[in-house]
């Protein structure tokens, strides 16, 4: 076990010295840090949050999207980082504005996210500007639709047997 | 075998120079689970590979928006279909966590018997098979006899071998009964002498080690930013195990080691997930001498569902089986990220709650899908036959690969 | 350790024929499919958890040989029964196809499981819901997973038919108008 310990307030703070007017919110669901920031700015945050002496985030956990479709900015990108030195995690939260979202990738940081990013946009249509080979991974290719938005079905209708009556629908 | 080993030089114009294209996969004997590499091989190495994978992609995650809390359990279990019984467990935990259920000791302790089982069976299959893929068959048929009796422990816990949906959130469904604890105690005397066997026919095998030390090295650095995690990560010599980093289910209890290795290459994975499974040996024990008495399950009537009994007979039993069965519990608002240690590394779960009766998004962190990309990468200048037997012991599950 | 009683070996009951002083007379087709059924050659079509579960049938403690399919067939064209065990996506599902359309006749399929057999809990825009969307399935296997006695069982059913199957069922209208119906071409 590491003997350096982060602190919340610590990580708080070096973050908010430097991204002052980026961050649109900050808090702390189940004891982990999350914050919110200006989705232009994600690559920069990474970068500074990975390359710090004191805070080595260099360990992208995860990278998912969420889909707020009645919000003004629809769509979201969420990174969970771990500093395994110091054994302390962080969630980055950016909302992306437009019908046709589009943000910086974070390759060139984190080689990891190539196939996450690539999940993303299979699932959601986000752009991730600067990807190497941004293209669908888990779908087919001739796929149009961006399944995990909500407003497409979970049920594909090629079944003819289930009848929307036995299900009370 | 090594790469460095000399190849005869040619002259580029020559026509021997050519590359061919290998297509393997998605059906393949050799990949174990359906994902295509194509590679590019000049004789017998491979100059460049790529990889298409979602074969099977299910939509777990679209599936899981449809579905209730306690729903979404039998999803889980076909994630990594070689350990079950942690992926249920993990994602019990994400539901406590939410809930801010507090699960009694006992139901902790029963927990880490059952993970730990969990990871042995599912490091079996990766060793053995590892072992099919050398060329020795005899080991896989020694450990699959293994297995089948860690699968009858659970026959007894829940009632399933493979997709097992062991436990609710809140804790278990039911206290082991004497015929799981006597089975437990002679697998633990037996699965011993067993394990030394096979690790008698292939650790100090020559011919083991010669085909497998230095086939697709990986370095640390290397493996860190790829999101290595697991015996894999452990193997090139970085001791991240999330049990130890961020305890769950009462894993700071227990006294353990994380094995590490020192190249990364597949002896060192086979090698550790070796030791892991002397560790969770271990760990069992301790369990099983330590385990208190008490209930089972957490007092959260309002998310736990009631014994039959109480329901027939108890009107707010029955209006809670009624609630919980529809899903109407009372989630709040709000998000959490749970990780336990998968037999293959961080299985993550990140879950969104609106309030409703379903998960807004939920989105697991696969291990597999995660550092299976750096497989293009491992086998540029490889040989083709330490590409395979690299690929084996990565142990990449397609169904958790593909989600 | 007590002595194991080992049982007399049982061999194969003779079909249905006349036999009187050194001769026995039968029908061919029946004497074939005698043949046939003890010597399968399955090719294990596993993606997902039910290949699990295969490999536990076909490992030491249920020896899944016993039944007389020894030797599983990684080639499709050697191959006489398709197991198709786990979930079969629409990416898939060419795959699926060609693998079948590669095996020569006779040959037979088994879908083990719930997703193979009507795509199971996963009801969803990636999965294809059932395989006998695209080929035509001999023996269903419910179970999910099935466990390796199901799995067993569902051989048996393959051997019945495999037994009992006339000799020119494949060259039959019946058979071609079912093949073109999933535009599957004949020789």
């Amino acid at each position: 076990m590491s003997t350096i310990t982060l602190t919340t307030e610590h990580v708080f703070k070096r973050i908010k010295e430097r991204f002052e007017g980026s961050i649109n919110h900050a808090y702390e669901p189940w004891g982990l840090l999350t914050i919110g920031i200006d989705y232009t700015k994600n690559y920069e945050l990474l970068s500074f949050l990975r390359d710090e002496e004191d805070l080595q985030f260099n360990f992208l956990t995860d990278l998912c999207g969420v889909h707020w479709p009645n919000d003004k900015e629809k769509f979201e990108v969420v990174y969970h980082l771990h500093s395994l030195v110091n054994n302390f995690r962080l969630r980055i939260k950016a909302r992306i504005p437009g019908e046709v979202p589009h943000i910086k990738s974070v390759v060139k940081l984190f080689p990891t996210a190539n196939w996450m990013e690539r999940e993303t946009y299979d699932f959601f249509g986000i752009h991730f500007d600067g990807h190497p080979d941004l293209r669908r991974i888990l779908n087919v290719d001739e796929m149009v639709i961006f399944p995990l938005r909500k407003e497409y079905p979970l049920e594909d209708n090629v079944r003819t047997d289930k009848k929307d009556e036995m299900f009370g629908r | 075998m090594s790469t460095d080993t000399k190849h005869i030089q040619l002259q580029q114009d020559s026509i021997e120079k050519e590359t061919i294209t290998l297509n393997i996969g998605p059906t393949h004997p050799a990949t174990h689970g359906v994902f295509q590499n194509i590679c590019e091989i000049d004789g017998e190495k491979i100059l460049k590979a790529d990889s298409t994978i979602g074969y099977i992609h299910r939509a777990f995650e679209k599936i899981a928006e449809h579905r209730t809390f306690y729903q979404v359990t039998p999803l889980t279990d076909r994630l990594n279909y070689c350990s079950a019984p942690i992926n249920n467990m993990g994602w019990h935990m994400t539901v406590e966590k939410l809930l801010g259920i507090q699960v009694p000791k006992r139901a902790q302790y029963l927990r880490v018997i059952i993970m730990e089982l969990a990871r042995i069976a599912d490091h079996l299959i990766c060793n053995s098979i590892l072992g099919v893929d050398t060329g020795a068959f005899s080991g896989f048929l020694y450990m699959m006899q293994q297995r089948e009796k860690i699968y009858e422990i659970w026959e007894e816990v829940c009632g399933a071998r493979l997709t097992t949906n062991i436990g609710r959130a809140g804790g278990l469904e039911r206290d082991f009964n004497d015929t799981a604890f006597q089975k437990l105690e002679t697998f633990l005397k037996e699965f011993p002498k067993a394990f030394k066997e096979f690790e008698g026919l292939l650790v100090n095998n020559r011919i083991f080690i010669d085909r497998t030390r230095g086939a697709l090295p990986v370095t640390p650095e290397f493996a860190l930013s790829y999101g290595f995690t697991g015996p894999n990560l452990r193997a090139s010599g970085v001791d991240y195990d999330v049990r130890v980093l961020s305890p769950y289910s009462s894993y700071q209890d227990f006294d353990f080691i994380i094995p590490v290795g020192t190249k990364g290459d597949t002896y060192d994975r086979f090698m550790v997930r070796n030791e892991e499974i002397w560790q969770s040996l271990s760990i069992i024990k301790q369990a099983l001498e330590k385990l208190p008495e008490g209930p089972y399950y957490a007092d959260a009537p309002e998310y736990y569902l009631p014994t039959k009994p109480e329901v027939y007979h108890q009107m707010e039993s029955l209006i809670y089986h009624f609630k919980i069965v529809y899903g109407e519990i009372d989630a709040p608002k709000g998000e959490v990220f749970h990780s336990v240690e998968g037999a293959n590394g961080e299985l993550g779960f990140y879950l969104i709650s609106d309030g409703g009766r379903s998960a807004y998004r939920l989105h697991f962190r696969r291990p597999c899908f995660i550092y299976y990309q750096a497989f293009t990468e491992m086998v540029k200048g490889a040989l083709l036959s330490d590409a395979i037997i690299g690929l084996s012991s990565l142990n990449v599950i397609a169904g958790e690969l593909d989600a | 350790m007590s002595s194991i009683a080992i049982p007399k070996p049982k061999l194969v009951e003779a079909p249905d024929g006349l036999m009187g002083p050194g001769y026995f007379a039968t029908r061919l087709d029946k004497v074939i499919g005698y043949a046939r059924q003890y010597s399968i050659w399955p090719l294990p079509f596993a993606t997902s958890c039910c290949g699990i579960e295969f490999m536990a049938t076909m490992g030491t403690h249920y020896d899944f040989s016993r039944f007389g399919t020894e030797r599983l067939s990684f080639s499709p064209r050697q191959a006489d029964l398709l197991m198709v065990m786990g979930t079969i996506a629409k990416k898939m599902g060419p795959v699926l196809k060609q693998v079948y359309e590669q095996m020569s006749e006779p040959r037979w399929v088994m879908a083990v499981g719930a997703c193979a057999s009507s795509g199971g809990i996963f009801d969803s825009y990636s999965v294809l819901q059932g395989i006998d969307h695209i080929i035509p399935v001999d023996v269903y296997v419910p179970g999910c997973a099935p466990r390796p006695e199901q799995i067993i069982d569902g051989i048996m059913r393959i051997q019945d038919l495999v037994r009992n199957e006339p000799l020119r069922r494949r060259n039959s209208p019946e058979y071609k108008k079912l093949m073109e119906s999933y535009g599957i071409k004949t020789e």
